[in-house]
Parts: C-alpha cells; structure tokens; sequence
C-alpha cells in the first residue's frame, strides 16, 4: 500500500510539460479591493461572514418562481396578467353591482374555478421545481468544523469553510484549491456541466498551502482571500490569497468551480468563496423565461379580434340602449320612467348608455372563452401525461422516462422549423471505440458502421441487385456490434489472439502497438475484481487506443516518473515480455499541435520518436486534406502513403475519428543536441518561451515515417443518426452547436450524416490578427464569399455545410454581421458550430429563434446548455446523466436523443393538431353561444337582459361544451403515430401552419356567425307569437331561450361529431354525455324548488317535452346549422384533400395491407428533400457501391 | 487512504440502492389509454357517405315539412286588430288622453268565423312594442313574495312598485302593476259565449309558484294605476290573468292566453265581441289585438316550421344531387396516393 501511495504521488506530477506553467499564476497590479472586487474570504472562519460587512449568501440555490409567502400575490399577478382573466375579473367585480345581468355568483364561480386550477397548476409544477432543489441542496459533503471533518448538506456550507471533495464528487461551491492527494496539488476536473468539454482539466494549488494535505492541518489555518465580487465569467478568476504574512495572487487555474466534477483525483481540500446563487455557474443562469407556445400568442390575437367584436357589440348595444331610453322609454308607462333610477333615465341617455356599457360588456362576455385558458391548461396536462407515460420514449437502460416538463409547449412541438443541438452526451455517448486500423498499408477491422450496414441492407432489398451484392451482404451478415468491451469494437482475426505475428509486416504490426501502448498520458489502474487495467486518460480515445492495445498484447501497467512499461503478451517465444521504455521527453497534444509526441529510450538502448497525430485539418475555406503527420515525413518514410491515405478517406467518411501513427529512431547525437535545445527553451523565461518551445517541437518532429493509422468511433447515443435521417424527412434543419473541437465536431458530423463525402463545406476561421477590424473585414469577406457559392451553385443537388467556431462567433454574431451569417446558415444543409461557449449557444439560438422567425428547438444534457435550452422556444434536456441543470431548465425532457423523433414527429404533431382544432372550435363554440345573446338584445329594447337562465349560462362553459372539446383535445389523432413515423412529411402540416391559419380561424368564426344567426333566427319566427303546444300557451322567455340553448348543444356537439376524426369510447362518451347532462340538468333543474329554479320550474316535463315543436325544432336547428360546415368539408375531400385525409382512405379501406408496394413507396416519397441525413448518405454509397461493381466487371 | 474507501464504497452501493426501485417505478405502465392505442372508430367521409347523409336528411325532412304544414294549415285563426277602431273618432287624434280619461271604453266588434272551429277555441289577447322583456321590467317582481304569504314584504327587487304608502304591495313589482285590463265578452246570435279563465296558466305555475295563501294586498291602490286590479279574496294561485302576464314574453310582440271558448264554431257565424279597451298601448303606440284560434299537434298557426323543413330538406337534395354530380364529374378513387403533396407538387413543398 505504501508503495502504491508513492506512486500514486509521484504519477500524475511528471505529465505535465509545456502546457502548464507552475509559477506563472495570477499577474501582479490587480485591482484587487477595487470596485467590483470587493469581496473578503476569511478562510476557515466562515462565522465571520455571517456578520454584517460581509453577509454573504447561504449556498441553498433556489430556482423555483415562487415562494410560500409570494406565491399568491405573484401567481395570482400572473394569472390577472392575461387579458382575458382580467376582463373576467372586471365582470366578476362588476357582477356586484346592479348593473348585472346576471347573478353575481355565475360571473365569480366560473372565474374562481378557472384561475384556482390554473394556480393549482402552477403550485405543483413549481413544488416539482422545489423538490429537485432540496435534492441538490441536501447532497453532502465534508467540512471542517473545530478538530474534524463532518459531513454537512451543501446547504449549510459557508463561505470560508474549509472542504474536503472527494474523487468523483461535485464541487458544492467555487473553490479556492488548497491541496490535493497528489504531492505537487494537481488534481483533475470533468468540466461537463459548465462548458460541455469532455476532456479532463487540471487544476493546480498554489504551492504555499501545498502542505495541507491531511485533515488535521487544518486546526489552526488562518487565511484570507481578497477577490472579484460575484461575476458569470467561467475563465477567469482575481484576486489574492493573504496566508502567513505573504500575499500570493490567485488565477483561474486554483479555482473548483460549482457543478465541475472532481475525477482522477482522490480528493481535494478548498477554501468555499462563492456560495449558491453566487457562484460562477449560478451567476450564468438566467432566470427561466416563461414561454408560450406560437399558437398561444396567436390565439391573444384572436381574443384582442374579439375583444374588439365585443367593443363594437356593447357600443351598438349601449348605442341603441340610450336611444331607446331617450326616444321610447318615456312612453312606456307600464316601466314608471318618471321614476326610474340612474340606469334607466330617458332625461340622461348619456349616463344610462355610459352605464349600460358596463352591463353589456358583462352580457356578449360570453364571446371570450372563459373557459378556454383552464380547458387549455386541462387539456395540456393531459397531452403532458400522455408524453410522461408513453414507453416508446422510456429508456429501459438508465429506466428514465420522457417527461414534459411544462406542459405549455406540448402544440409548439408540432412547429419546430430547426433544431440546435448540443453534441457531447445528446448525439454521442462521450465513449471511444476502436474500430478500425491501417497498418503498413493494409486494412484491418471488419466492424462496420452504421452507415456501411444500412447501405448494404438497403442494396440488399432491392431486387435489382439482389445477385449482384450476395457477396457484399454475406461478408456482412456477421456483424461486428456485439462487443462487451468498453472502448473496443475490432474484430479482425487476422490481428488478434497474437495472430499478428503471422502477418507478412508482422514487425510494422508490432511497432504500431507499441506506438499505441507508449505514446499517451494515461494512467493505469488495476481492477482488482477483473485482474485487468483500465486507464484514466485525458481523453476518451487515448482510453480506447490503450484498451485496443491490450486487447492486441500490448498491456500498458505502469508509469513511474520516468517510463511506462509494457507487457507484451504474444511474442516470438511465447512467453510474455515486459518492456521497459524510458520516457525521455512528452511533447504534448495541443488543439493547436493536434499531435503528440513521445520519445522514449527502449530496452536495447535505441532512442525512438514516436508521433500520432491529426490527420486532416480544417483550411481556411473548404475541408482539405492538410495533413499533420504527412506533411512531416521523410522522403522514405512514405512507403504506405498511399494505401493509408485511402483508409483515412474511407474512416473519415464513416464518421470515424482517424488519426496517424509515424516513429523515427534517433541517434543519440542526435538526440543530444536537440535535448540541449530544447531544455533551453524549456528554461527560458519570457515572452519568447512558447515560440522556442514550438519551435524546438517542430524541428524534432519531421523527417518521420509512416506506419499507419487509427480510426475510432465517437460512439453516437443510440439511433441518433436514424432519429437525425428522420428529422431531416420530417423537414427539420439541424444545427449542431458544441464546445468541443472542431476536428470532433466536423467527425461527428460525419458519424451523424450531417456531413458526407461530396457536401460543400463552408468553413469560416477568424485570422489571428489583433486588429478587430481587420479579422471583421476578413469574416465578412468568408461569409460572402460563401453564400456567393452557393448562389451559383448550378447543381440542385449540391449541398452545403458550415462550419464555424467559437471565436469566429464572436464576430460573427455581432449586430452588423449576424445576419448575414444566418443567411448563410440557412442556405446551407447543416451547420457546425465549434468550441462555442454557453453564451454563445444561446446567441446563436436567438439569432435563428429572432432571425428566421420559426420555432426553435434546443437539445443538449448540460449546464453549458442551459442557455440555449432557455433562448430556444422549446428547451429539451438529456436526462439521465450526472447533472441536472440542463433537465431543469428545459421544457421536456428525454433521456435519448432518439426519443426526440417520437416527441416531435408523433405528440408534436397530434398535441399542434389537437390544440389548433380545439381553440378553433372554442371560438366557433363561443361565437355561435354569444352572438344569440346580442341578437336577442336587439328585441328587448337593449336593455341587458339574456334570454337564458343564469345557470344555463354557467353550465355552458363549464359543464355542458367542455368534456367534448377536451377530449378533442386529449384524444383526436388524424393518423396513427405509426403512420405519423412512416409519414415524415406529414410533420410539415405543423411548420407551415396549416391548421392555425387567419383563414382557418376566420373560417371558424364565419362558420360560428352563421350557426348563432340560424339558432337564433330559426327559434326566434317558430316562437314568434303562436302557442307553441297543443294546449295554447304561447312560449315565454324561458321556453324560448330553453329551446334555443337546447338547439345550441346538439349544433355545437353535432359540429364537434363533424370536426374529429377519431372516436374511442371516451368520446362518444363526452358528446353524448354532454348531449344527455343537458337534458338531465334541465329534468332535475326543474325538479327542484321554484326558488332556485324560478322559471324554469318543470319546463322540460310539464312544458317542452310534450309539446312536438320543441323537438322539430331542435331537429331542425342542429342539422341546418351543421349543413354549411358538412358541405364543406365533403368538397374540401373531394377536391383539395390534405394528405392525412388520403393516409385515412387508404387506411380506411386496407389498401395499405393489399397494396404493400404503393404503402412503401410512399413512405419512401413522403419524405423532405434532404441533403443531410442517413438516407442521403446510404444513397450515396450505394451509387459508390454500384460504380465500384461496374468496374471490377 | 483507507479512510476513502468505506466512504466511496458506501456511496456506491447508496445509489444502486435508490436507483434500483425508481427505475422500476419510471418505467410507464402500459395501458392502452395511456399509449394512445384505444380502439377507435376512424370514420371518414366517402362519397357513398356524403350523398346518403343529405339525402336521409331531405328523406327525413321532406315529410316532416309536409306534416307540419298540414297541420298549420288545419289551425284556423281570427286576428283582430281594435285599437285605433275602439278609440272614438274624436279622440284619434290624442289616443293617449282618451285612454287616460273616464270615458266610456266600451267597444264592439264583429268577427266572421272563415272556417269551421273546433273546441277548444283559444282567445289570445296579442300586444306590439310592448317590451315584457326589459330588463328593468322583468327584474322587477318578488318570487318569494308570489309563493308564500310569510315572506310578504320581500319587495326589495319590486323597486319603483315595492309600497303604497309604506306598506307593501302584494304582488309587487312593475309586471303585476302592468297587468292587461282589457276584457272581451263573446255573444254569438245574442247568446253569450262562455269564456273559460281557468286552466290558461301552467298547472305547475299555479301549484309551486303563485301560494293559494297569498291574496292581494294594496294593490294598485297608489297614486298611480298601472292596469287590471285584482280582487283581494281571491288567493293569486287563482289568479290566472295574472299568473299568464307573470310569465314575462321574450318578444315585444307577445300573445297571452286570454281563455277558451269551449264549443265549436261554424262558418259564417258572426261573432259579437264586447271588449273594454282600458288597457294603454297609445303611449308606446303599440297595437292591440283579439285572436281566436283552433290549435293543433304543433300549436298554433305556424307555417314557417312546415316551410323551414321543406327548405332544407330541398336543400339537402340539391346538395345530394351536386355531389353526385362533383363525384361523377371530378371522380377521385378514395385513397389515391397520387393527391399526396408531394406527388402533386414533387420537390417543392
């Protein structure tokens, strides 16, 4: 043990090289106690900043809206917020007043039934948001307290508190670094959640409080830290740590920030500087913006439309109320208008007009829906429920379901226009496979990838080539994806089981191993459970290159300072060798390297130079082939250029991540004037110091020979590039946004299909210049000259990619060029965007979101996505993995990315359809019910009295129309989610709008005039003056208005039969329940004492039911009312049927079943021209696969 | 060292542990409601569908249209329209100060019986521009007050008819006090014509609504006088005229049960009707009719039911007939998969 803690000790300090430089933290003439650099840090005195100079905050973090105390008055602020609940409020408030027209309690019941849900509502979702809180805030972790370290929530944790993190625990708060197990206090952290990079970062203590490294050195350290107050920048960090009587300056690399992750690393001791809502990445979010769906805002339009329809009814109404007052009442004695009151003066028609306003508004208030907003609500929470619980999006691997997290955005699913997509845990896994090799010019590695399957699969399939490609699919039909070994996917026989020996270049073989097992960072560790090692890399494939090394033999199992050792199981002899390589310099992999070097002096004493680096590079226009290692062999060195070069084009089309391996022995002489070199540079102090250290680099590393080349999958979450093939049918664009490196990015690109061989690529690099203008001139330049490209582009079928990273963004999103670089996104089939930071990715997302003006999707997992995921007018979270931030500030959640196509191609589509046809019948419903009430008006003088009972009016809404409507809401699909799947293009009818247009609004509400005309007018002359029954009593008021309102329930159900096009039990149940409550309301209603049924005292049975006109009537009223409506819809079907009226016939009479040719290849059409996407691709390789045959013919 | 292990371990095994049972309860249970799977009948609009629903509605119609114009045209109806005749010649000019004066108001008229009536003959009574359906008209009487003699001084809603004198009106409000007070005697060949007042309201009415307890009280006995005064010893559930009257219109132009003449009538026979014309249509200029009608299954007169019917069944024939036509013409087979967009309009959505 005491061994391995030595080593443990002394491993990870000889790793770094040139990259980092201790010693040169923090410069000195900070502004530190300046303005906004105020804060004080009294380390391991955290009661000190409970006092009041200080008064720093708890690190509780709440993101909920609401508190206890303010949840009423903000919740009810935002209900009144909407236009519609305040107008109702009026009423409600009106409804007090004798200016009512109807009870007091019909106006205040419906309005507390509707905002008390709607409130209900908003409680819960807020107490979820509450509960997932506590959870963050409870996690544990220890703080010293006196003698020890005692657990506490992090809750309780403190500013100045001194912390003990342990390995792969979150950081609870910013962090001042103090020490870690490691000797030299390096420790490493995963920066997922905060910028989405996936490598590892160090972090560095400063070298004064290295010593405090055990728990009890703690008791009497005293320090403190004066710093920047509260900011959001994540990479930089000021300020200066008072410790023994020394000021030491503190930079960003001593600081653990929140919801970094602490890896490779046993554990830390920190110093908490900012708490909660201070910490850096707390500082970074922003408040979640409440969003409301497209069809939501359109529908405000729709009421302000009748908002203005009820003004201009109440003016005529009020208008005519006050000439009548003026002209007529003085001669109506028999209502004394020598004596009436202020509503109903003939000597003041003005006041009486101004006042029966208000009873007016009251009375056509029926023309807005009151009921609409909580049917919306209910029927969304439904729609929500259906999308929690359905276990075609339920991940049986992490057992995490989707779930819609706010239910308001359920119809905006269906108008999604273009998705902006994280990459790094939403399309891939974050885990490398090694899939592939190229050595000395020969192919190894038969696993083939997604793309290569489904091409032979589909080539397969059809008949055509059936004979032809027997021999392509036989040598397929073993498929290679059943590998248990994680980072390890190659399945060639020829290489394993030490078969490699018998191989012609079988010492070409060995050395590529050795390149592998040797040239990396890594660190091995033995499960003891397994016997075997797995390794601790920066990177994931430099994991997968050494787990692919042992699998082949070459099992790396130790690193001391200075050399790593190998055992080299399958050798001539048969016995297994350890190889001992001392490690004399690392020249380390930069992003802007892309190579790494080691030179190591093996057993025999022979000093080998071994490289693997990046094998193309992105150029300032268009992808080349810019090689790293190419460019540096030597003239014998490139034996296998060629034969490589082609695998390397054929890996990268695959979407695999190449990279080559070259070696070059050394002499010692050699080697000796270089080392002197290059120790000299290393030792330099200055400016100069990383051009010298470049430089040296650069002269070691040329003149070297090619032995072959890696190719390794970024392992995609499953089925993301057939969710992405689908999505792009579905007509969706697909903007992929990531902090990782463009090289990643541009292979992900490939793996997902967004890229592929053929496509145009717009690559957009911002110069190194200092002078802003001059690299703004220069983007400008790129970004015209792009989209000059694609205007003269002649070929339909060319396609266009842009690649773009962050620093060109920057640029790039500012006010003078942003749109001109949207315009160039759009234009282009895809869209890369690189190494962008959070911020950036919520720029990028308003400007589509504000610039195109379409809906807007973000997808992403962490909480550098939090951002975007808020911008975006729907935010979807990856849940599942570590960190929630990213689920919490999302919209819905998945915990696939595939899932997102059943979210959107499947409930999107029905929940915009459903939502669409439902506010279209609500208005038509309200309008048909309202305009009766001014008709009516009219013949009473405008006096404000309705023609129906006050609880006929309160039913109405609440009771008698509103079942129907929501399981139209709910339940309605046009087609079959399989057929919505098979389908892609139906998806469109969503984006383009189709079923929420002013024409079909308007069409609507003319559809809604015209039933209240014929109620009102058909009731009106059957009631007109004769005795309605055969005993001679004439109809009064309530036999008029009962039948009237029985007219309008079986019109507005009949209508609603007409609307949907799907009928389950439930809703036959709610049509002819609610047909049937009415006619039971009104039995029992009239049953009951007269006082409370007054009028409507037994009119069904001893009244309208005996009498036959009542039942012709209503016979005659529901049909005519619904003729307009049926004869339109029988010649829109007739002659300008909408696909999924098709889809429904040919479903309707199996003709999908009969005819299975016409059903498929349908699907194949009914597809968006895509230029991105699986399809696109598999259409290409199979024209490669077909002119490859024709040749070998 | 060996104070990470229990530490980290525990950990482990913690969240196997609390992962283990949520992942069984995540897991959605399947339903066929909650996958959206319910069987469902799918119906659409074919051809087939589309004619034979106009043409049962026209097959529906048609007969019903026809029934019920029979039936309007076995009602028979006498209208007639007295107010300007009943108002002496002199007084023409100034309706409104006869009908206010103490003159004589009696009036005579004659009416022809056209066709044969059965019993019972309806006599209506039939006002215009009278508007029972204001609002400050129809609030304006007590429920409570009608029903039962204990709550008597609930005139609260009567408002401005509440009291006389500050005792309570009973019944109360502007519609009582605007009760019709025209009468009419029938007499045919010098005989009178009995004119039955009873059974002209609704049974349920004059039990539940109108308290045979409840007798008039100081009514129109202020300084103005609105109509018809009621005798006080007679409790209002026998008060028909009134109960009828209570039962406001929806319309201005409203016909009230008056009575019924319980015999036949004969063609040609000539009816003498007695009327006293007090009641004050002149202010509002409002007319005044006498109305004896036969009723039938449907009610009364009323051919526009027969004639709406028939309308819309044609209607529904025509459309029928347009559609077979639109079918024949445009035929499209049902399910075409060429009328999808995108084999319509290739390439461009």
């Amino acid at each position: 043990m005491a061994k391995g803690r030595i080593r443990r000790k002394l491993r990870k300090s000889h790793l770094y090289t040139f990259c980092l430089y201790p010693g040169a933290a923090g410069k000195c003439g900070q502004p530190v106690g300046g303005p906004g650099f105020s804060r004080t840090v009294h380390c391991n005195e955290p009661q000190m900043h409970s006092q009041k100079p200080f008064k720093y905050r708890a690190n509780d973090i709440s993101t909920t809206k609401y508190s206890f105390l303010s949840f009423l008055p903000k919740a009810l602020y935002e209900q009144f917020n909407r236009v519609a609940n305040l107008y109702f409020l009026g009423c409600a408030i009106a409804s007090l007043t004798p200016l009512s027209p109807f009870s007091a309690v019909s106006m205040i019941a419906p309005l507390a039934f509707v905002v008390g849900l709607s409130m209900a509502k908003e409680a819960l979702e807020d107490w979820r948001r509450f509960m997932q809180d506590m959870e963050v805030n409870s996690r544990k972790v220890k703080v010293h307290a006196g003698e020890a370290f005692d657990k506490k929530a992090w809750q309780n944790v403190r500013v100045g508190d001194v912390v003990r993190v342990e390995k792969d625990q979150f950081f609870p708060s910013d962090l001042l670094l103090l020490s870690s197990n490691n000797e030299d206090g390096i420790c490493y952290v995963e920066t997922m959640n905060l910028d989405g990079e996936t490598n590892l970062k160090p972090k560095r203590a400063l070298e004064v409080t290295l010593d405090l490294d055990e728990d009890e050195d703690f008791k009497n350290f005293k320090g403190i830290i004066k710093c920047e107050d509260p900011n959001p920048s994540l990479y930089t960090f000021v300020g200066n740590f008072e410790y023994n009587g020394q000021v030491y300056a503190i930079d960003p690399s001593q600081i653990l920030l929140r919801d970094s992750k602490l890896r490779n690393t046993a554990f830390v001791y920190g110093i908490v500087i900012f708490t909660g809502h201070d910490s850096k990445v707390m500082q970074n979010s922003t408040k979640s913006p409440s969003k409301r769906s497209r069809i939501e805002r359109k529908m405000d339009y729709i009421i302000y439309v009748l908002f203005s329809v009820l003004l201009v009814i109440s003016l005529i109404s009020s208008f005519g109320f006050a000439v009548e007052i003026k002209y007529s009442m003085p001669g109506w004695w028999f209502m004394r208008p020598q004596e009436a009151d202020e509503y109903y003066n003939p000597r003041e028609p003005v006041t009486s007009g101004i006042s029966h306003m208000v009873t007016a508004l009251m009375l056509y208030g029926y023309l807005i829906p009151i009921s609409l907003y909580v049917s919306i609500e209910v029927v969304k929470v439904l729609q929500a429920t259906f999308i929690n619980q359905d276990i075609l999006m339920y991940d049986e691997e992490t057992g995490i379901p989707a779930q819609a997290r706010t239910s308001n955005l359920n119809e905006e699913l269906g108008q999604v226009d273009t998705i902006l997509s994280d990459k790094t845990g939403t399309l891939t896994c974050n885990q490398m496979d090694f899939l592939k090799c190229s050595i000395a010019g020969t192919a190894y590695g038969s696993s083939s990838s997604d793309v290569e399957l489904a091409a032979e699969q589909q080539m397969a399939n059809d008949p055509v080539n059936k004979v032809e490609l027997e021999a392509v699919v036989s040598s397929l039909s073993e498929k290679g994806h059943k590998s248990s070994i994680k980072g390890f996917n190659f399945e060639d026989s020829r290489l394993m089981n030490g078969n490699c020996l018998k191989e012609p270049k079988q010492e070409d073989i060995m050395l590529f191993f050795r390149i592998l097992a040797v040239c990396h960072t890594a660190i091995p560790e033995l499960n003891e459970e397994t016997g075997s090692y797995t390794y601790e890399a920066e990177s994931p494939d430099e994991g997968a290159f050494l787990v692919a090394a042992r699998e082949f033999g070459f099992e790396f199992f130790q690193r001391t300072q200075s050399s790593v050792t190998v055992r080299e199981k399958y050798t001539a002899s048969g016995n297994p060798i350890d190889r001992e390589y001392k490690i004399l310099n690392v020249l380390e992999f930069t992003s802007k390297r892309k190579r790494m070097t080691v030179i190591v002096r093996d057993e025999d004493g022979q000093i080998l130079l071994m490289c693997k680096g990046a094998d193309r590079l992105v150029s300032l226009l268009y992808l080349d082939l810019i090689s790293i290692i190419f460019d540096r062999l030597s003239k014998d060195g490139r034996f296998y250029q060629e034969d490589t070069t082609r695998h390397l084009n054929e890996y990268g089309e695959a979407g695999l991540r190449t990279l080559a391996l070259a070696y070059k022995k050394l002499e010692e002489s050699e080697y000796s004037a270089w080392n002197t070199e290059f120790q000299k540079a290393k030792t330099s102090i200055g400016a100069d110091r990383d051009i010298m250290l470049e430089k040296a680099a650069e002269m070691m590393e040329r003149d070297l020979i090619l032995i072959g080349a890696t190719a390794v999958e970024d392992k995609l979450q499953k089925g993301v590039p057939k969710c992405i093939d689908k999505l792009a049918q579905a007509g969706l664009k697909l903007w992929v946004l990531t902090g990782d490196k463009m090289e990643t990015a541009i292979n992900i690109g490939y793996a997902c299909s967004l890229l592929r061989q053929g496509m145009k690529q717009i690559c957009i690099q911002a110069t190194d210049s200092d002078v802003k203008e001059e690299v703004k001139v220069d983007i400008l330049k790129q970004i015209n000259n792009g989209s000059q490209t694609i205007r003269e582009e002649k070929d339909p079928y060319a396609s266009f990619a842009l690649i773009i990273d962050g620093k060109t963004l920057v640029y790039a999103l500012e006010d003078d060029m942003k749109h001109r670089f949207l315009d160039l996104g759009v234009r282009c089939a895809s869209v890369i965007c690189c190494r962008v930071s959070p911020k950036q990715k919520a720029l990028v997302t308003r400007l589509v979101k504000q610039g195109t003006g379409k809906t807007t999707l973000a997808i992403g997992d962490g909480a550098n996505d939090v951002g975007m995921i808020q911008e975006a007018d729907i935010g979807v979270g990856i849940s599942g993995v570590e960190g929630m931030q990213a689920v919490m500030a999302s919209d819905f959640s998945v915990s696939q990315f595939r899932f997102l196509e059943r979210l959107l191609v499947v409930h999107g589509h029905w929940c915009y359809k459903r939502i669409a046809q439902m506010i279209c019948y609500f208005f038509y419903k309200n309008i048909a019910f309202g305009l009766t009430l001014f008709y009516f008006e009219a013949f009473t003088g405008f006096s404000g009295q309705s023609v129906y009972d006050d609880w006929y009016m309160l039913l109405f809404n609440v009771v008698l129309t509103s079942l129907p409507v929501i399981s139209l809401g709910v339940l309605e699909q046009d087609v079959s989610s399989e057929v919505c799947l098979e389908f892609p293009a139906i998806y469109q009818q969503g984006p383009r709008n189709l079923f929420f247009d002013w024409y079909r609004i308007l069409g609507w509400m003319g559809n809604g005039l015209l039933a209240s005309l014929i109620i009102f007018f058909l009731n009106i002359v059957i009631f007109y003056n004769q005795a309605f029954c055969i005993g001679g009593q004439t109809a009064d008021m309530t036999a008029l208005g009962t039948t009237m309102f029985t007219c309008i329930i079986w019109s507005l159900n009949i209508q609603i039969v007409l609307t949907m096009s799907h009928f389950t039990w439930i809703q036959h149940a709610t049509i002819w329940g609610s047909i049937v409550t009415w006619y039971l309301f009104l039995a029992v209603y009239g049953a009951l004492s007269p006082d409370i049924s007054r009028d409507a005292y037994q009119i069904l049975v001893e009244a309208l039911a005996p009498a036959p006109i009542y039942w012709t009537t209503t016979l005659l009223v529901a049909v005519t009312c619904n003729l307009p409506y049926m004869a339109h819809i029988a010649y829109q079907r007739c002659l300008k049927p909408m696909d999924h009226h098709i889809i429904q016939e040919i479903k309707y009479y199996r003709k999908d079943v009969e005819d299975q040719h016409m059903w498929k290849r349908e699907q194949l059409k009914a597809r968006q021209k895509t230029k991105i996407g699986f399809t696109a691709r598999v259409e290409a390789k199979i024209r490669q696969l077909r002119s490859k045959m024709h040749k070998k013919q | 060292m060996s104070s990470n292990t229990p530490s980290s371990s525990a950990g482990g095994v913690g969240s196997a542990d609390s992962s283990a049972p949520r992942r069984n309860s995540k897991r959605p249970k399947y339903s066929k409601f909650t996958q959206q799977e319910l069987p469902a009948c799918k119906p659409i609009l074919t051809p087939r569908w589309v004619i034979s629903a106009f043409i049962l509605v026209s097959i529906v119609f048609i007969p019903i249209g026809v029934v019920s114009l029979f039936a309007s045209q076995d009602v028979v109806e006498i209208i007639d329209r007295y107010e300007t005749e009943c108002v002496p010649q002199d007084f023409r000019n100034n309706k409104v100060s006869f009908i206010q004066s103490d003159a004589n108001k009696t009036c005579t008229r004659r009416l022809t019986v056209t066709k044969r009536m059965k019993q019972p003959i309806y006599v209506y009574y039939q006002l215009d521009n009278f508007y029972q359906n204001h609002r400050r008209y129809v609030k304006s009487r007590s429920d409570s007050q009608l029903k039962d003699n204990s709550s008597w001084n609930d005139v609260s809603s009567c408002k401005p008819e509440d009291d006389s004198n500050g005792q309570p009106i009973v019944p109360c409000g502007l519609i009582a006090w605007s009760l019709f007070n025209d009468t009419y005697n029938f007499s045919l060949n010098n005989q009178q014509l009995a004119v039955n007042k009873t059974e002209i309201s609704w049974k349920s009415d004059r039990d539940s609504k109108f308290g045979n307890d409840v007798f008039p009280r100081n009514f129109q006995n202020g300084t103005l006088i609105g109509g018809k005064s009621l005798d006080p010893t007679v409790p209002l559930s026998e008060q028909e005229d009134l109960i009828v009257w209570m039962r406001t219109a929806a319309l201005p132009t409203f016909r009230k049960l008056y009575g019924k003449i319980e015999r036949d009538l004969q063609p040609n026979e000539v009816i003498h009707v007695t009327l006293e014309n007090n009641y004050n249509t002149y202010s509002f200029n409002g007319k005044k009719k006498l109305v004896l009608s036969t009723t039938s299954w449907l009610g009364g007169k009323n051919d526009f039911l027969g004639i709406a019917y028939l309308t819309v069944g044609g209607l529904c024939f025509f459309l029928a007939l347009s559609f077979t036509v639109v079918y024949l013409v445009k035929p499209r087979r049902l399910g075409d998969p060429s009328y999808l967009s995108w084999n319509r309009n290739p390439g461009g959505q």
